[in-house]
């Protein structure tokens, strides 16, 4: 039996330990926020939090989440995840919205440990994470909006 | 309205793995060898009466390992890893960050855990992403890509470039060390480096047994 944290409650699995966490997250949590793009750690729309930090679930097996603390987009909350919300609808940055979630749990975990992202820095957290619509540019203007508003 | 929501996002998935197929290429893994490449036991260095030369021998049969892929690609020259035995650009294109760990929100625990995870059912190309719980980059100073096994030996001897070891605990390490020794466990689909990190560790204490000489 697997036990973990979930978006601030606590949950277990005791099927195969092998599954994706992607797949529990989706399937069994019926929380679909979280999105497949790939299935082999290439595209980041699988992104997110393990004890804190980015970690695409698809290629995580829930063996080892045992213990851990997991969270989604529709678990993400504190100054950050606000912060990249406001920005993301002030300027509208979705297009189509697959990539969004993977693509706000990276930008929130890059706030949280940067809060004043250069170009560089943001090029480097977001790297993992396709956008097929090309949103790259209002992401990025959105990152930056968000850390000015955090700055207060 | 539903029906349609659901339609786009099963199209924009198909999309990306059509985008993400165009690529392929670039991220195979390797066409792993029919045979493993053994490495030569220290014993069969016996017959060279000249120690010295004898060392830089045995230290070219460790170069077998040095030089292979799978440890050169997490040696790069740049802040780039390197993937497969066609050692290219690491797919996606992370860098080095602080302590070679990655960068913040693009740490390499993002994707890589502290075991390889083998990859079912989702493509022809990638059957694991490779793990280790101290996965990370070598320093910038440990550069291996690009330089000549001779230039790569005075690298390992010299404590400016080399984390301040001595040469015991480079043979330490060589033929000890857990990320290391990963090479010969690197997952489905990865070709591992020659022989054994024991038959290599062996290669590399009888090396400094010999003096430590370097290839020219
Ligand atoms: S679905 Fe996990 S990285 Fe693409
Ligand atoms: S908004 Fe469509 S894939 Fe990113």
């Amino acid at each position: 039996m697997i036990t973990f944290k979930l978006n601030g409650q606590q949950r277990t699995f005791d099927g195969d330990p092998d599954t994706p966490l992607l797949w529990v997250l989706r399937d069994f949590e019926k929380l679909t926020g979280t999105k497949y793009g790939c299935g082999i750690a290439q595209c980041g729309a699988c992104t997110v939090h393990l004890d804190g930090m980015t970690r695409r679930s698809c290629i995580t097996p829930i063996a080892t989440v045992d213990g851990s603390e997991v969270v989604t987009i529709e678990g993400i909350e504190g100054k950050e995840a606000e912060a990249v919300q406001k920005a993301w609808v002030a300027i509208d940055v979705p297009q189509c919205g697959y990539c969004q979630s993977g693509q706000i749990m990276s930008a929130v975990s890059l706030l949280q440990m940067t809060p004043k992202p250069s170009d560089d820095d943001i090029d480097g957290a977001m790297a993992g994470n396709i956008c097929r619509c090309a949103t790259y540019q209002r992401i990025r203007q959105a990152i930056h909006d968000a850390a000015d508003t955090m700055e207060g | 309205m539903i029906r349609n929501i659901t339609f786009t996002s099963i199209s924009v998935c198909l999309v990306l793995n059509a985008v993400i197929a165009a690529s392929n290429i670039s991220w195979a893994q390797d066409k792993v060898a029919a045979k493993a490449v053994e490495l030569k036991p220290v014993s069969t260095f016996q017959s060279i009466t000249d120690e010295k030369q004898r060392s830089v021998a045995l230290f070219e049969e460790a170069g077998k390992v040095i030089q292979h892929p799978r440890c050169v690609n997490c040696h790069p020259a740049t802040d780039r890893p390197l993937q497969n035995l066609t050692m290219h650009p690491h797919q996606p294109p992370v860098t080095r960050g602080d302590g070679g760990m990655g960068v913040p929100g693009m740490m390499c625990t993002t994707c890589h855990g502290s075991e390889n995870v083998p990859v079912i059912g989702q493509a022809e190309t990638i059957k694991s992403i490779p793990g280790n719980p101290n996965w990370h980059l070598a320093p910038i100073e440990m550069a291996w890509e690009g330089k000549s096994l001779g230039a790569i030996c005075a690298q390992i001897k010299d404590h400016e470039r080399n984390g301040g070891k001595s040469i015991d605990q480079i043979v330490e390490h060589m033929g000890q060390d857990h990320l290391v020794g990963w090479a010969w466990n690197p997952g489905e689909g990865r070709e591992p480096a020659p022989g054994t990190q024991k038959a290599f560790g062996e290669l590399i204490k009888a090396w400094a047994q010999t003096g430590a000489a370097c290839p020219s």
